[in-house]
């Protein structure tokens, strides 16, 4: 394996980006074997395709759109009766502590 | 009796969907405790829906072309009111509120549904060892893997327990465990079949198809679902097809390459020796056979381990213990998610968030994420050009035969390199499909892979259906 | 001038000293369309709690977003109403977690939006630079139970799902509005351009224009930016002008008391007038965009775009260049007003049946505040014109008009009915002339040149006539005698 391509650090900053939370174990074990991947991967470093464009979508087809007519709703009940907690009709989440980013 | 017999049999009277269905669930009682191909079998359901379909046929009525054909369905497909369940704790329980595209397809044509078969967690694994709820043996030899991520599908139809399955393919989750099964195993065009319902891993890779015990019943199957829909914006609008109306027209004068970059390293000998023989059988039946070389493809395993992740990552974060599925408590929403997400995903799933979530994060994006989307235009350009000179491509679906269990779970990159020949076609969105063609050293089952273009499924059978009966 | 005229004391004040006031506005608007950005479920406003949903909006394992048509046409509409270039555009997820957003990612355009490189003209004239206004869908609706309601001292939250998935065009003004005043015309013109292409109903106290205002101060005369702070929850022109003005003495201050101003997210109160901190801006979240693998590019038709150019219809700006032509020299406040009011078609029909512009405009601005009601512009063009001959009053025009508001019909007829029958000079000149003969005190100290005592006149003849009398013409008379 060549120099190391992801740090400790860094994998504990990703994982808490994923809303992740890793034991020691776990962060040292994954750090290990993220690395070895992203070593394994770094062999596209060397291609040199700077001047192609992203595939994003393997179709190369136009777009097509919906027409905007009302379909069908979900039943209420149907959809909380899966949720974790549920009061007066709305799904109920602990304390969100401050606006989104 | 094969899927098409079934139909026909039941559609005439010959013989009822009741007594189809008790066949296979017998089937299941005998030893789906061995093979574990299931996380649930919906046996009342499916007996009262092959009764209404029994009663349709007294009433004169057409029950579909599929009429009384049992079908496993990969956990991963919503079925409005049963659990579908990723093979993840943290879907553990979750009851769709709506069925997905295939699945209403299937209903209308008369299919009958045995149950949610076992899978890698959200389709993340080669060998059906990473469920939640215990790993899926071999029917074959309980002692080996049957591959995945689909590997609880295969095993369905290898086991008998359904003449037909449905999986999902992202990176060979369908072609790799069929090989490995012993089965016919379909990866149709991107946008052949609509994803609505799919539950996604990585949403420009995914393809739902069949899983046969042969060539003629994955060709009437991807007739009922090969069928767009406009709940999928990357649905290939309007053209379903029919592969099985020119199934018998042969390979005659048909321009076949063996894939050189995917024959070569690191392929088994004993598995190589059958794409041989495959390729010999197609010859003697009037294809023109050459070397076909796609350089780029060697580099399909890498940029697969950066674009699929990267969609997982974002296609996962709704994992949250909001709305439905596993909530483990916190003091906070973000503590709740956290708890929720650490408890409910495997080793597996996390680890691929984490690699997704890295190769998009600011500063990585265009080293990771953006060059493996500019390898993936690569891979394409390099196919095009080849398709200029051949009609299919032929190569070994997996590398080996079925591995033996826990083999390769410690060892993340030896599990990746299962998928090194499968890989290239999810990126280019391709057709391809694995046929049965022989045993290895082992004794195990060898596929064949048949690459086409895309929409290019019925060369693609025709191809196969000449294999087939090579074999005699 | 406009009803919502800011009554902030020292309005405008930074820019008259050593200071200047930078502001540019983030604008969200939710387009008009029957259904969501990327699903069936209708677009609409309040309803039962997560009544107005489906798999896609609930960002259910396995749904898919398909664009919605009618949502693209609006954006190219509002597109072309601000000038802007419309290019192929790509949708981009924007990931974040938090319990509002069903996906815990925005569907959003990014490096790639629909419209970009636009203006907008304000009333004044000046143009305001437009960078972007790209497709994006909304979020969910999150209440906070407990803590007064308070975000970060609730108990609990609530989630509410039937706004999730609503289309919204986000428009991106550059800094280059100057006070307080040109924010708020900035977004009565962006409204009225939003409704007038029927994109939106710009209704800010519903939600369906949201406004984001970036505010910096710097020295008139520097060309540099000063650090800014993003101000939320301005929820009508009037707290937009107050937060504005407010947002921006508090970073003179800071900065004249010798502290420098830190970029912040900060959040206008109503009820004391102030911006509070929310957040510091200093830790950037990472977002992670990248495209959006479950929909393909959006590459509208020449043709398409060229057929929806051709139905636009008249924007506020031609408008008021119309109304301004046809009644030179009217006062642009009053022609802006009228527009805003769409009331100028009634002003222009007025003026081409021969009513006098000012009095039409006047009449429009000051006197039909509550809209024409029954009042057809044949009637105000006759109004005016029997104002100009003298026939009625001001004051008995107004009563008039309020009568033709009420009910229709002719301004004859209601003069009548109210008993406004106008005298005729003869009678006016003989009471005048008694008038003078029996108060020739007052008489001779007008005739020395004592003006006020026209008014002592004009109030004899009113008191006689009961106000029947045309104050100009009495005037007139006084002078014609005293000569
Ligand atoms: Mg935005
Ligand atoms: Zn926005």
């Amino acid at each position: 394996m060549g120099q190391q391509r992801i740090t400790r650090a860094e994998c504990a900053h990703v994982a808490a980006l994923a809303r992740l939370e890793l034991t020691d174990e776990e962060l040292d074990r994954f750090t290990g074997q993220l690395d070895e991947l992203l070593d394994h991967v770094a062999e596209v470093e060397a291609l040199n395709i700077d001047h192609l464009a992203p595939t994003m979508h393997p179709l190369r087809i136009g777009n097509w759109l919906r027409p905007d007519q009302v379909g069908e709703v979900l039943d209420r009940d149907e959809v909380l009766a899966q949720a974790p907690l549920v009061e007066n009709g709305q799904f109920k989440v602990p304390p969100v502590l401050g606006e989104a980013p | 009796m094969t899927a098409v017999e079934i139909a026909a049999a039941v559609r005439s009277g010959q013989r009822s969907a009741r007594s189809v269905i008790d066949e296979r669930l017998s089937a299941i009682d005998g030893s789906e405790a061995e093979v574990h191909a299931f996380n649930l079998v919906t046996a009342d359901q499916a007996r009262a829906r092959a009764d209404e379909i029994d009663a349709a046929v007294a009433a004169g009525k057409d029950p579909g072309p599929l009429a009384g054909v049992p079908v496993a369905l990969k956990d991963n497909l919503c079925t409005r009111g049963v659990p579908t369940t990723c093979s993840s704790r943290i879907l553990e329980g979750w009851k769709p509120p709506y069925d997905a595209h295939v699945v209403e397809l299937l209903r209308e044509a008369g299919a009958v549904f045995v149950g949610k078969t076992n899978m890698d967690e959200f389709a993340m694994g080669s060998s059906t060892e990473n469920s939640a709820f215990g790993a899926t043996r071999n029917p074959l030899d309980p002692s080996r893997v049957p591959g995945g991520s689909s590997g609880g599908s295969a095993a369905a139809v290898a086991a008998g327990f359904a003449p037909v399955a449905l999986g999902s393919d992202t990176g060979g989750s369908i072609r790799q465990p069929a090989a490995l099964c012993g089965v016919v195993g379909v990866k149709p065009t991107y946008g052949r079949v609509s994803r609505y319902g799919l539950v996604a891993f990585a949403s420009s890779l995914d393809q739902i198809g069949p899983f046969t015990t042969n060539v003629a019943d994955a060709a009437a199957v991807l007739d009922v679902i090969g069928f767009p829909d406009h709940r999928d914006h990357t649905s290939r609008l309007p053209d379903p097809i029919s592969a099985s109306d020119t199934l018998d027209d042969g390979v005659d004068g048909l321009r076949v390459g063996v894939l050189a970059e995917l024959s070569g390293d690191g392929i088994a000998p004993d598995v190589a020796a059958r794409v041989q023989a495959a390729v010999r059988a197609l010859e003697s039946a009037g294809a023109r056979v050459a070397e076909a070389s796609v350089p780029s493809a060697v580099y399909g395993l890498s940029a697969y381990y950066l674009i699929a992740p990267a969609e997982a990552s974002s296609n996962l974060a709704r994992y949250d213990g909001v709305r439905y599925g596993l909530r483990v408590d916190g003091a906070s929403t973000p503590d709740m998610n956290t708890a929720t997400r650490s408890a409910g995903f495997g080793d597996e799933v996390k680890r691929r968030i984490m690699i997704g979530t890295y190769a998009l994060s600011a500063g990585y994006y265009d080293a990771y994420y953006g060059k493996a989307q500019k390898v993936r235009t690569l891979i394409i350009d390099d196919f095009a050009s080849v398709w200029e000179r051949f009609d299919l491509l032929v190569s070994p679906t997996s590398p080996t035969t079925a591995f033996s269990l826990g083999e390769r779970t410690a060892d993340p990159m030896a599990m990746y390199m299962s998928d090194v020949c499968t890989v290239p076609v999810n990126l280019t969105g391709q057709a391809a499909m694995s046929v049965p063609y022989g045993v290895g050293d082992d004794g195990l089952p060898v596929g064949v892979q048949i690459l086409a273009p895309a929409l290019g499924e019925p060369v693609m059978f025709r191809a196969a259906a000449v294999l087939e009966a090579s074999l005699g | 001038m406009s009803a919502d005229t800011l009554d902030i004391p020292g309005l405008g004040a930074p820019s008259d000293t050593e200071w200047e006031t930078v502001v540019g506005l983030e604008v969200h608007a939710e387009l008009a369309t029957d259904t969501k950005l990327f699903s069936a479920s209708p677009n609409q406003f309040g309803g039962e709690p997560n009544t107005h949903i489906d798999p896609v909006s609930l960002g259910l394992p396995g749904s898919l977003p398909v664009l919605n048509e009618k949502a693209v046409e609006l954006a190219i509409r509002v597109g072309l109403a601000l000038n802007c270039r419309i290019q192929p555009s790509v949708f981009a997820r924007k990931n974040y977690f938090y319990p509002d957003m069903p996906k815990d990612f925005q569907i959003s355009q990014y490096d790639q939006p629909i419209n970009v490189e636009g203006w907008l003209e304000l009333p004044s004239g000046k143009r305001v630079g437009i960078e972007r206004a790209h497709l994006e869908e909304d979020t969910g609706k999150t209440v906070h139970i407990g803590g007064g309601g308070r975000i970060h001292e609730a108990g609990y939250s609530l989630v509410d799902y039937n706004r999730a998935g609503v289309p919204l065009i986000e428009i991106v003004g550059r800094p280059e509005l100057r006070s307080a005043e040109e924010a708020r015309q900035y977004v009565a013109e962006l409204r009225a351009i939003l409704v007038a292409v029927g994109a939106s109903d710009g209704k800010m106290e519903e939600g369906s224009l949201r406004v984001d205002c970036n505010v910096s101060v710097r020295p008139v005369g520097s060309d540099r930016l000063g650090t800014r702070c993003e101000i939320k929850n301005v929820n009508s022109l009037r707290s937009l002008g107050r937060a504005v003005e407010y947002e921006a003495r508090r970073q003179i201050d800071q900065l004249t008391g010798g502290q420098p101003v830190e970029q912040q997210t900060r959040h206008w109160n109503e009820d004391d007038g102030r911006t509070h901190a929310l957040r510091s801006k200093e830790e950037d979240y990472d977002y992670r965009y990248f495209p959006e693998p479950d929909l393909l590019p959006l590459d509208p038709s020449p043709e398409w775009v060229e057929r929806i150019r051709q139905v636009l219809p008249p924007l506020p700006r031609d408008r008021r260049l119309r109304l301004a032509d046809s009644a030179p020299p009217v006062d642009v406040d009053h022609i802006a007003l009228a527009v805003e009011r769409s009331m100028d078609d009634l002003a222009l029909a007025a003026i081409s049946q021969g009513g006098a512009p000012e009095r039409v405009m006047t009449h429009v601005v000051h006197n039909l505040a509550d809209g024409p009601g029954q009042l057809a512009s044949e009637a105000l063009a006759e109004l005016v014109q029997m104002e100009e001959a003298g026939e009625l009053t001001a004051t008995q025009a107004k009563k008039v008009l309020a009568v033709l508001v009420e009910a229709g019909g002719s301004p004859q007829d209601a003069a009548q009915s109210l008993g406004f029958e106008a005298m005729d000079t003869g009678e006016l000149e003989a009471l005048v002339d008694r008038l003078i003969a029996e108060h020739p005190d007052e008489w001779s100290r007008f005739c020395e040149g004592d003006n006020k005592l026209t008014g002592f006149f004009v109030g004899q003849v009113m008191k006689a006539t009961q106000g029947r009398a045309d104050g100009k013409a009495v005037t007139q008379l006084l002078n014609s005698r005293r000569s």
